[in-house]
């Protein structure tokens, strides 16, 4: 397999990044303290890899979990308030009114209801992911074309007909584009979560290195954190190639 | 076939009361080839709804079959300027779509798949798409996506064809040639066409009545018989009689446009 240029620029700015970053700590002398450098951080990742990698992994379910639910919830939604416009701007003001409220004023009292531990991460991950999935869900519906709802009404579809055939299939690409979205969301609402309160997850993991004056380690967790985003995005932008590809290859449309 | 008796439509718009259609009426005899022409904005569109039921006149009756119009018609094909085919669909997919709406097709449409798809490539055929049945719309030219479109506005075998200016984004070549397309189907499969058309040779090749509309509040202001004879070869557009055909309906447009 050959491999492009274009395969290989992801890695090479990581690399980069990575050098300009140890660069700057050696050559300011930046306190480890106040910032440690990627040497020092890999170190600390390579010494803790057990703790980091448990904690990840908590991390990873919470949050897959919390995702999982807002997909449900967030597609039905949709579909119910891309049905009918009355729904539509009924709902619309609650679901901003809700989406406006910062979740990690939320969290704690989540943690009154559940307590501590895996529940609150998970409904974070839930709330904080489930709105753009509604929102993009909704307009995919709603912006079907209206002449070709003609053609399908004047063949005597029924409104679900014309959901099922039409307006669904196209929703596609909007759902998998909020999908992408709604993950790197949900792995903020499940970290937040467990930095207010929990016993395990990358967040408690980093608030407790934190308090130990442990940096390396604090950064360390940033970087599982960010392995895990960008792994879980790839998956998503791969299903949604496979699911949606018309899309992409309609718009570069060869018609003309 | 279809008749419009005394046909008012007005809606509210956003400066107040909108009259689109005034005291409109219009015969369409079974098996006719009807145009109607105008200048834009002249309510052709809305004639087109109000026929197929898609919207109910404010004033007056609309009768399709001899029944009067009181939902969506369910025996028209439709075709619009924009071909709007669905882009996840191969385009024989996209013409067998009415199959999976329409009954009785419908409800056989699972078991009985060879035998639509069979029918749907032999449409495809007539149009010259036979080849192209497995692509995708967007890697298709314009011509060919309204090829396609008119196939699916065929597929179910519908007595009625409404076209809105189906032909106006082509260009002057692949508008001809699709006329000549939409002639050879309408002969061979004998339907009943309305075409909504600003392009007055299309209206005078392919029809066999023209309807003149006047400005809005639209209304027919002038019916005019093609008698041509068929099948017309593209040919006929040069001759004499045809030009001062044109010329005249050209003239009347620009006077309704005037008042």
């Amino acid at each position: 397999m050959k491999i492009a240029a274009e395969d290989v620029t992801p890695v090479a700015f990581t690399v980069i990044l990575f050098l300009a970053w140890e660069g700057a700590c050696r050559l300011f002398h930046i306190d480890a303290f106040i910032l440690p450098a990627p040497s020092a951080v890999f170190a600390a990742a390579a010494h803790y890899w057990w703790p980091l990698l448990k904690n990840s992994f908590v991390t990873l379910w919470t949050t897959v979990v919390g995702f999982i639910l807002a997909v449900v919830f967030g597609i039905t939604l949709g579909l119910v308030v891309g049905w009918s416009r009355a729904i539509y701007r009924g709902l619309y003001p609650v679901m901003i009114g809700f989406n406006s409220i910062p979740k990690v004023a939320v969290v704690p009292i989540l943690i009154m209801w559940f307590g501590i531990g895996e529940i609150p991460a998970i409904l974070t991950a839930f709330l904080i992911s489930f709105f753009p999935i509604v929102v993009n869900v909704a307009t995919g519906l709603a912006t079907t074309e209206p002449e070709l709802e003609d053609v399908l009404r004047a063949l005597g579809a029924s409104k679900l007909d014309i959901m099922r055939k039409v307006g669904i299939p196209r929703t596609a690409p909007y759902l998998f584009g909020a999908l992408k979205v709604a993950i790197t969301l949900a792995f903020v609402g499940a970290v937040v979560s467990e930095t207010i309160g929990a016993n395990a997850g990358v967040g408690h993991l980093m608030v407790q290195a934190g308090s130990n004056f442990q940096m390396p380690l604090v950064f360390a967790g940033l970087l599982a954190l960010a392995v895990e985003g960008i792994l879980m995005y790839a998956l998503f932008a791969l299903l949604e190639r496979r699911m949606a590809g018309w899309a992409f290859r309609a718009s570069m449309s060869a018609a003309g | 076939m279809i008749c419009l008796d005394d046909v008012s439509l007005s809606y509210k718009g956003r400066s107040g009361e909108v009259t689109a259609l005034a005291h409109t009426s219009l015969t369409v005899k079974q098996g006719e080839f009807a145009a109607v022409v105008g200048p834009s904005g002249c309510g052709k569109s809305t004639l087109m709804k109000l026929v197929t039921g898609l919207i109910r006149p404010t004033a007056g009756a609309v009768f399709v079959e001899g029944k009067p119009v009181k939902g969506p018609v369910k025996i028209a094909g439709m075709a619009f300027q924009n071909a709007n085919l669905l882009p996840w669909r191969s385009v024989l997919d996209n013409v067998l779509l009415p199959l999976e709406i329409v009954p009785p097709h419908r409800g056989r449409f699972r078991r009985e798949k060879d035998f639509y798809r069979a029918r749907a490539l032999d449409l495809l055929g007539v149009v010259g798409l036979r080849d192209f049945a497995g692509r995708y719309p967007w890697e298709m030219s314009g011509g060919m996506q309204q090829r396609a479109s008119l196939c699916r506005a065929l597929i179910h075998e519908p007595a009625l064809l409404m076209l809105d200016e189906p032909f106006a984004a082509l260009d002057a070549f692949t508008r001809e040639e699709l006329w000549v397309v939409l002639r050879d189907l309408w002969q061979r499969l004998g339907f009943t066409v309305v075409l909504v058309t600003h392009d007055l040779r299309e209206a005078a090749f392919l029809a066999d009545t023209v309807h003149v509309m006047s400005a809005r509040p639209g209304r027919i202001v002038e019916t005019r018989v093609v008698d041509f004879l068929r099948p017309r070869p593209l040919e006929v557009c040069y001759e004499p009689a045809f030009t001062d055909l044109v010329h005249e309906l050209r003239g009347k447009i620009a006077e309704v446009r005037q008042a």
